[in-house]
């Protein structure tokens, strides 16, 4: 042992004491500030109410929620989803020096089954809720001039129906419909928002949307739940699901109102939906090439969830799209909300014990074989779209031509509500074979039912 | 001079270590109660699926995580309680917290510790492949 002495003692002595006083003291401070995280202190800053409509203001109250939300501007590609930021050049009518990735100039297929409608001239990858309503203000396809309806998901309409409606949602949901876009457009400021999801003074999730409350209804009603009131009978847990139905749904326009309605009388399922559509006769659109009376499927992600194994386990959008994290010692739900295959810690292995790399093996595998079936289906509809037009010029009065043209729609709808779906099958994997096999089936027996026709 | 006063100023230290002992409850790391582990707020999913699950009045936190002989379960509680209050301090860990592998071998010997005449014949096959849920349960 080396002996000490005087100075040399006097100076390691001190260094010693310093250097444990200074690890207790810091250990003493740590722990302090992480039994005061423990306490899950919430500072009310401003008195949130039914008006409130800038969630600049709520994010005072909680800023760690809006954090989260501010960040939906990323732009993050998936192997099947996400949007990828393409610089493009301002002008006049559209100031937007990024948008997302053209999807019909990926797929040229898709240009001809939408022909003679609006999605065929401007279809993006959807960006992150934060550009939903730039996007849609600026999309060309305004050009064809759409109702007011279409701002019911684009925006944060909560106040701005009340306003309308003078207190009555309901009232102010059926006139800003009727009017113009451009017209509604100048009633709303802000994509979707705080209040559109939580109630003003207790935070609990709601449902603003009168086209889902009158959806779920009428689908409750089917199963036998009569006067089905949402916002009364569904419990905490399935608003985690129900909040995010108000917009991730198949819809369409009803009558000269242009009532925004979710077609579920009949059921959640695509062909369910297309035979509400059948029996009700209702088109979107004449398709251009063949004069077929088709339909638009428009992202079915609830109604697609709703027949998949995460649904029947009572696993709710929010579980895998928001999942919880850690800010300091509070467990919060994340706000920046996006696919899960860039969260799969949190999203997935909560419940799943396997590595990230094998979980995201068992998404993409499902989804490359639906891409290749969704291919193979699209091919088919693509032949039988040629096969009316070929039959048309031979002969415009052929009687075969309206039954081929029934086939046209029925196997377009399915084919579409898959391809609309966001999650390239995942959210029902089995579902969606289904739906693109019965889609397959329909195209072959019109291209069938023209045979003697072409002969 | 002078052990005296070097006596005299480590009472600084001394005094700080004493209240941080009393403050941070570093008591309840002696005793064999659950309590201990939910000191620390991170524990606080792994607490509450343990009130759920079934062996919950029969085995605390240390019955299943620190088992076998005094020495042995010394250190374990030494390392674990070691790197635990590191990665807490640092912030340094991943989130969801999962077990590795030499404290999942000291779990598994412990359910032989109660249950062994029971899975004789069960060679290489781990208890909570089939029994996930007795511990901790969602």
């Amino acid at each position: 042992m080396i002996e000490l002495k005087g100075k040399k003692l006097v100076i390691t002595a001190f260094i010693l004491i310093l250097t444990v006083t200074l690890l207790l003291v810091f250990l003493l401070v740590d722990i302090m500030e992480k039994k005061q995280e423990a306490k899950n202190i919430f500072y009310r800053v401003v008195e949130l109410t039914e008006e409130t409509e800038d969630p600049l203001v709520w994010g005072k109250n909680f800023p760690h929620q809006y954090d989260g939300y501010k960040r939906t501007v990323d732009q993050v590609r998936t192997r099947y989803g996400g949007s990828e930021a393409i610089p493009r050049t301002p002008t006049e009518v559209d100031p937007r020096s990024i948008v997302a990735q053209s999807k019909i100039g990926e797929d040229p297929r898709l240009k001809k089954m939408w022909a003679g409608y609006a999605f065929s001239i401007d279809f993006r990858e959807e960006r992150g809720h934060a550009f939903m309503l730039e996007d849609q203000t600026y999309t060309e396809r305004q050009k064809v001039g759409q109702p007011g309806t279409c701002l019911n998901c684009h925006a944060s309409t909560y106040v701005p129906m009340m306003k309308a409606g003078g207190g009555d949602l309901l009232h102010g949901f059926e006139t800003i419909n009727q009017m113009p876009y451009s017209e509604a457009r100048k009633l709303v400021q802000h994509p979707v928002g705080c209040i559109d999801c939580h109630n003003s003074k207790t935070m609990e999730l709601r449902i603003t949307r009168p086209a889902f409350m009158e959806g779920i209804a009428a689908y409750k009603t089917k199963e036998g739940i009569k006067n089905y009131d949402v916002n009364k009978m569904a419990s905490r847990h399935e608003m985690r699901t129900y909040v995010c139905a108000q917009c991730h749904v198949e819809y369409y326009f009803k009558g000269k109102e242009k009532r925004l309605t979710y077609p579920w009388d009949k059921g959640l399922k695509g062909d369910e939906i297309l035979s509400y559509y059948d029996e009700s006769g209702f088109k979107d659109w004449m398709h251009k090439d063949t004069k077929a009376e088709v339909l638009k499927a428009q992202h079915p992600e609830f109604e697609m969830w709703s027949q998949g194994i995460h649904a029947r386990s009572n696993i709710s959008c929010a579980d895998c799209h928001m999942p919880f994290k850690r800010e300091g010692a509070m467990k919060i739900t994340d706000h920046h909300i996006k696919s899960p295959l860039l969260s799969v810690t949190r999203s997935c292995q909560t419940c799943h014990r396997w590595p990230e790399a094998e979980l995201k093996a068992r998404v993409e595998t499902i989804q490359n074989r639906t891409f290749e079936m969704r291919n193979r289906t699209m091919d088919a509809l693509m032949d039988l779209i040629e096969d009316i037009q070929k039959a048309s010029e031979k002969n415009p009065q052929d009687p075969a031509l309206a039954q081929a043209q029934n086939f046209q729609r029925k196997a377009q709808f399915l084919l579409d509500f898959v391809e609309a779906e966001n999650s390239a099958g995942f959210h029902a994997p089995q579902e969606a074979a289904r739906l693109l096999n019965l889609s397959l089936d329909y195209s072959r027996k019109g291209q069938v039912s023209l045979a003697r026709a072409l002969r | 001079m002078n052990t005296k006063k070097y006596f005299l100023l480590s009472a600084i230290p001394l005094g700080i270590a004493l209240y941080l002992f009393i403050y941070a409850k570093g008591y309840s790391y002696l005793t064999n109660n659950s309590e201990a582990c939910m000191n620390c707020h991170v524990m606080k999913d792994q607490a509450s699926t343990w009130i759920k699950s079934s062996h919950h009045t029969i085995a605390s936190c240390q019955d299943c995580h620190m088992s076998g002989s005094l020495p042995n379960k010394l250190k374990i509680k030494l390392s674990n309680g070691f790197w635990h209050s590191w990665a807490f301090t640092t912030g340094r860990f991943e989130e969801p917290i999962r077990i590795k592998a030499h404290n999942l071998k000291v779990v598994e010997n412990s359910c032989l510790n109660c249950h062994a005449q029971l899975v004789e014949h069960h060679k290489n096959i781990s208890c909570l492949q089939c029994h996930a849920g007795v511990g901790h349960i969602k």
